[in-house]
């Protein structure tokens, strides 16, 4: 069974929503949508105060190429453009719509039989892929027409549906359900880019979604499932190629293509699967709420802009000992500031944690078992990094490559002596970025 | 016998040779130093402190004479010894020194526990550092001090301490140098380095939320809301009003206190003044001032007139 | 809500190791040793494995409290018995209680606590402790009861003997195998601690690759310095060279010394060439020191040169070799 090559660890798995069915969400009465949702340019917003908008209606234009336009999931007013606190923890401008009813445009394609084939060219099926404002739904919300137009010839996709995280299992639901509308999104990914092979690499705890995809992907040329063995943080990009492909993607500011690969979320596949097909942007994805302390573990189809809150409840409400939400992951994911936070682009899931399981363990002096060097994904010396990092050796940081962690937690999930690794490697990794730029900017 | 005479002799020779070695290096690999760095760095106290922003005093003799050179001590001040030494090193290096403005640390936030209640806890390490990075902080304003006290620990002269009530830190100015640590450690940029004024008499705007106001006013009650009264009131045009916020140029004030009584939000405080009109019937204690409710800042007064400009440099978070 | 929500940066989650769990296996994987050198030398092992591990855990707690002044005790992360314990598996059984004390003293106070506590020290504590002694006191530390004495509560006047590695060629390498020879605590049976390595493995607590580095270099090394001496048959010279890995406190400081984490390198390559240097001094001091053990030696040394192995071993980098 194939795996990355270096180190990884193996969280308990905890999928408890696991086999749900996904359920649609209600409407919200008010939906709120940041314009960064998605790594690069903030969007600029299309309509003012008092628009009318319907379900699908572009509310916001992207603010450069590398950025996405964002649309309307619900139909109603615009209430106002303001700043609200979302996901990242800080107050970012967003456009709130108050809802009322719920109507479509009407060039949204609603019926439910599957589209299998379309006359667009190449280039067309990118375009509509960046009218659409679709980003990567794995997390990282990098706009997905930009990975489509890669620099260098690619000759393999790589279908992103590991979910290594755990608890989450948004994307296993998808995989489900939509099995064959995601072959065919995949289909148009490998014509968009010129590409005869793909693999859709999923791990060995979702026997029924490789079983399910092997199935379908029998009717389809060129697109094979590869099962990987579970180990985290096999979901991450670089990791991903390296266990299905076997190349290894160099430091910045090489790319995922400049080995000739690229990689989409089995999400962001649905999601171009409805934009080319149904001609339906971005709008809404299925998130995943989860916690040991909830009712209901489940797996919702949401709107974008739906407050958490409102899952949480859909959920069986918030337990009495909730100490933590995290959006995301429990690995990668952040601790929200509150409820009423939004469903973006990027949010894969809900997790509720008990006040037990929220604290962290009390810091110890390191030991240096090395465990962390043993775990590192990217072969780094995370003990290290950490203290140089508190003692602000920026330079000595840069040459130990402080710049390629990739943020996983393994270091800090496996440390036996509790310490705060990574938090302190991502403020030396900021740091080192802003010196680095600023060198730059000089030269 | 012998073997003696051939230790002595083997062990002379070597010196010789060795010494001689010695004297050439020594001669071949001078450094030809400026004489007058020694003697200004005589002068100067030796407690190699780092307050100057040199390494070490020897760091800073040699950046005062390169300076002088260049024809200007302008900006090079030892916190330690003031203007005395640096009159001294303006004398050995031949030039006059310039009055140095003396300068303090301003904490510029209020955001006591009364007046911004926590709405999250912060549960990662207790660094100001990381605590930027998380989120916004435990409270619902994103520009205010984050209480994990890296001013404390950055400051060399013990000058700064966390006031446990308040959770915000105050300066003592007696010990403050000025030498800038703590405003380089603050990862919001909130303390700041003020001209000290006359007997230590400034006027601060001691808020730095940059947001508009509703949005200030619910997170702090402290917090400037960007209303624009005091630059209306100045009449020497000392402050000024960006991203809804106020500022007071320290060079034009003329600290006559017509702002404070304008802010309507208490946000502008005057520091180490004389009570205005002691009220007899509030006798607050001075510990207790800067946890009080900063809306009535007129109340916040020190009951003796005697004591008060005493108490107040030594309790400048009035 | 009543209560607040917590925020912290991520991993929200961790995996529950901790110090104090690998300590926990350590003293498990430790245990098989221990009650065979109580059945084999008595009560005085018991004795002095008992004061070996009190008074390290005192002068660890009085150091903190009064000297240190830290109001957290460190005792709870299990440090401080495991080197106690590892030093009296580095004690003769017939040793005076006053010497043990001493040992402890140096091993926490000098080895451990001067270096500012756990995971701070350059060097093994225990063995630091343990050479302490052997210099202060040689005769005592270097002359070993007799296993299975008449009368197993005798405790200081034991018959003693010289340790085996005095006369290797002579001894049984079962005997040597399965602990039926003369020696401190934790040298006696090799079987044992190879059980105690295996214990370590399985629990995760270290990685293969120090003791097994230790010993096949120390074969090695064994072997081709006998054969330069080219005294014996060959395979005379291999089984002697086997007996090296199983006599003395070979496999007692491959299994459980060389492995301490704080002192050992951080990658797997740093592991190998620090646990080959370590078989390399071990026969070098063996077969041409004035002292017929080097164990301790040679681990003490290494340690010394862990940083710099540190710096010279990076692991294996992300995308540093070939990318296709």
């Amino acid at each position: 069974m194939k795996t990355f090559r270096i180190g990884g660890v193996h969280p308990e798995e905890n999928k408890l929503s696991a086999g749900k069915k996904i359920e649609v969400m209600d409407l919200p009465k008010q939906a709120i949508f940041p314009l960064s949702q998605h790594i690069g340019a903030p969007a600029v917003p299309c309509v003012a105060k008092g628009a009318l908008v319907k379900v699908g209606t572009k509310i916001a234009d992207a603010g450069g190429f590398v950025s996405a336009p964002i649309h309307s999931s619900v139909s109603g007013k615009v209430a106002k453009i303001d700043t609200v606190i979302d996901a990242s923890g800080y107050r970012k401008p967003a456009i709130i719509i108050d809802v009322d009813g719920d109507e479509w445009e009407p060039s949204i394609d609603r019926s439910t039989n599957i589209v299998h084939d379309t006359p667009l060219e190449p280039k067309e099926i990118v375009a509509r892929i960046q009218e659409a404002g679709i980003v990567g739904m794995g997390g990282a919300c990098f706009p997905a027409h930009v990975k489509l137009s890669p620099r260098t010839p690619v000759d393999v996709v790589i279908i992103n549906a590991v979910e290594c995280e755990p608890y989450l299992t948004a994307d296993h639901s998808l995989m489900m359900e939509k099995s064959e509308e995601i072959l065919i999104g995949v289909n148009l990914i490998m014509k968009a880019v010129g590409v005869k092979k793909a693999y859709i690499a999923i791990e060995n705890n979702k026997p029924d979604a490789i079983a399910l995809m092997q199935e379908k992907a029998k009717g389809f040329v060129g697109i094979e499932v590869c099962p990987l063995r579970v180990k985290y943080p096999q979901g991450g990009e670089k990791q991903l190629i390296d266990a299905v492909v076997n190349r290894q993607v160099p430091n910045p500011p090489a790319l995922p293509a400049d080995v000739g690969a690229i990689v989409q979320n089995v999400g962001t596949a649905f999601a171009i699967y409805e934009a080319v097909m149904k001609n339906k942007p971005l709008f809404e994805r299925v998130v995943t709420v989860t916690g040991k302390s909830v009712a209901e573990p489940k797996n919702l189809l949401t709107r974008m802009g739906t407050p958490m809150s409102m899952l949480i409840e859909k959920a069986g409400g918030m337990p009495e000992d909730t100490g933590k939400v995290i959006g995301g992951g429990p690995m990668m994911g952040k601790a929200l500031l509150n409820t009423d936070v939004p469903v973006c682009k990027g949010s894969s899931g809900i997790l509720l944690m008990t006040e037990k399981e929220s604290l962290r363990g009390e810091a110890q002096p390191c030991i240096r078992c090395s465990k962390c060097v043993t775990v590192c994904p990217m072969g780094l010396e995370p003990y290290l990094l950490q203290k140089l990092s508190e003692h602000t050796e920026w330079e000595r940081a840069e040459a130990e490559q402080i710049m390629t962690c990739i943020e996983c937690g393994s270091c800090q999930f496996t440390c036996p002596a509790h310490r705060p690794l990574l938090d302190w490697i991502r403020m030396g990794k900021g740091t080192v970025g802003g010196i680095i730029r600023a060198r730059a900017a000089k030269s | 016998m012998n073997v003696i005479l051939v230790a002595v002799i083997a062990l002379g020779v070597l010196g010789l040779v060795l010494a001689a070695v010695l004297f050439l290096i020594a001669k071949k690999f001078a450094v030809e130093e400026d004489p007058r760095i020694a003697q200004v760095a005589e002068v100067l106290p030796q407690a190699n402190c780092g307050g100057c922003g040199f390494p070490g005093c020897g760091g800073f003799a040699e950046a005062c004479v390169k300076a002088a050179g260049e024809g200007s001590l302008e900006g090079k001040l030892c916190p330690v010894g003031g203007q005395p030494v640096m009159e001294k090193v303006a004398e050995i290096l031949g030039m006059t020194a310039e009055a140095g403005e003396q300068r303090v640390a301003v904490v510029r936030c209020n955001g006591t526990c009364a007046n911004r209640p926590r709405t999250v806890q912060y549960d990662g390490v207790h660094t100001c550092r990381i605590a930027h990075n998380t989120a916004g902080g435990e409270t619902g304003c994103f520009f205010g001090c984050l209480g994990c006290g890296d001013c404390v620990a950055a400051c060399p002269f013990d000058a700064i301490h966390m006031n446990p009530e308040t959770g915000l830190p105050e300066v003592d100015e007696t010990k403050c140098t000025a030498c800038g640590a703590c405003t380089k450690a603050c990862p919001r940029n909130i303390i700041e380095l003020r001209p000290m004024g006359k007997k230590g008499r400034r006027m601060v705007v001691r808020c730095v939320n940059k947001e508009k106001g509703p949005v200030a006013k619910k997170a702090c009650a402290a917090a400037c809301i960007g209303c624009g009264k005091c630059v209306k009131t100045c009449e020497f045009e000392a402050i000024t009003l960006e991203n809804n916020l106020a500022y007071i140029d320290p060079t034009k004030c003329r600290l006559c206190r017509k702002c404070e009584e304008a802010c309507p939000q208490g946000s502008i405080i005057a520091m180490n003044f004389p009570p205005r009109k002691p009220k007899a019937e509030a006798p607050v204690a001075p510990n207790a001032d800067a946890a009080a409710p900063a809306v009535e800042p007129v109340q916040v007064v020190i009951p003796t007139v005697e004591t008060a400009p005493k108490e107040a440099s030594e309790n400048p978070s009035l | 809500m009543s209560n607040k929500l917590k925020v912290s940066l991520s991993p929200h989650v961790h995996s529950g190791d901790s110090i104090r769990r690998n300590m926990d296996w350590v003293v498990v994987a430790l245990l098989p040793a221990m009650l065979w050198s109580f059945y084999v030398f008595g009560l005085g092992a018991v004795i002095v494995t008992l004061t070996s591990v009190a008074s390290c855990m005192l002068f660890e707690w009085a150091i903190n409290k009064y000297i240190l002044k830290n109001n957290k005790t460190t005792l709870s992360d299990g440090s401080a018995i495991v080197t106690g314990l590892l030093l009296a598996f580095n004690l003769p059984s017939n040793l005076p209680l006053y010497i043990i004390i001493m040992g402890a003293l140096f091993a926490i106070g000098v080895g451990k606590m001067s270096f500012g506590g756990l995971g701070n020290n350059i060097f093994n504590p225990a063995l630091l402790g343990r050479v302490f002694l052997l210099i202060s006191f040689p005769v005592k530390m270097t002359t070993w009861p007799e296993p299975h004495q008449q009368n197993p509560f005798v405790y200081a006047d034991a018959t003693t003997g010289a340790t085996p590695l005095a006369d290797l060629q002579g001894a049984n390498l079962g005997d040597l195998f399965f602990g039926n020879i003369g020696g401190s605590l934790g040298e006696v049976s090799a079987l044992l601690l190879l059980v105690g390595f295996v214990i370590l493995l399985i629990a995760k607590v270290i990685s293969w690759h120090i003791p097994v580095s230790i010993l096949c270099s120390a074969f090695v090394f064994g072997v081709v310095f006998y054969i330069i001496q080219g005294k014996m048959p060959f395979a005379d010279i291999c089984l002697l060279s086997l007996k090296h890995l199983l006599a003395g406190g070979m496999m007692l400081g491959a299994v459980f010394m060389a492995t301490d984490y704080v002192t050992s390198p951080m990658t797997h390559k740093g592991m190998l060439i620090y646990g080959a240097c370590i078989g390399f001094l071990v026969v070098c001091i063996r077969l041409f020191g004035s002292y017929p053990e080097g164990m301790s030696f040679a681990i003490l040394i290494m340690n010394g040169f862990t940083p710099l192995i540190n710096n010279a071993c990076k692991p294996k980098r992300f995308a540093k070799e070939v990318k296709k």
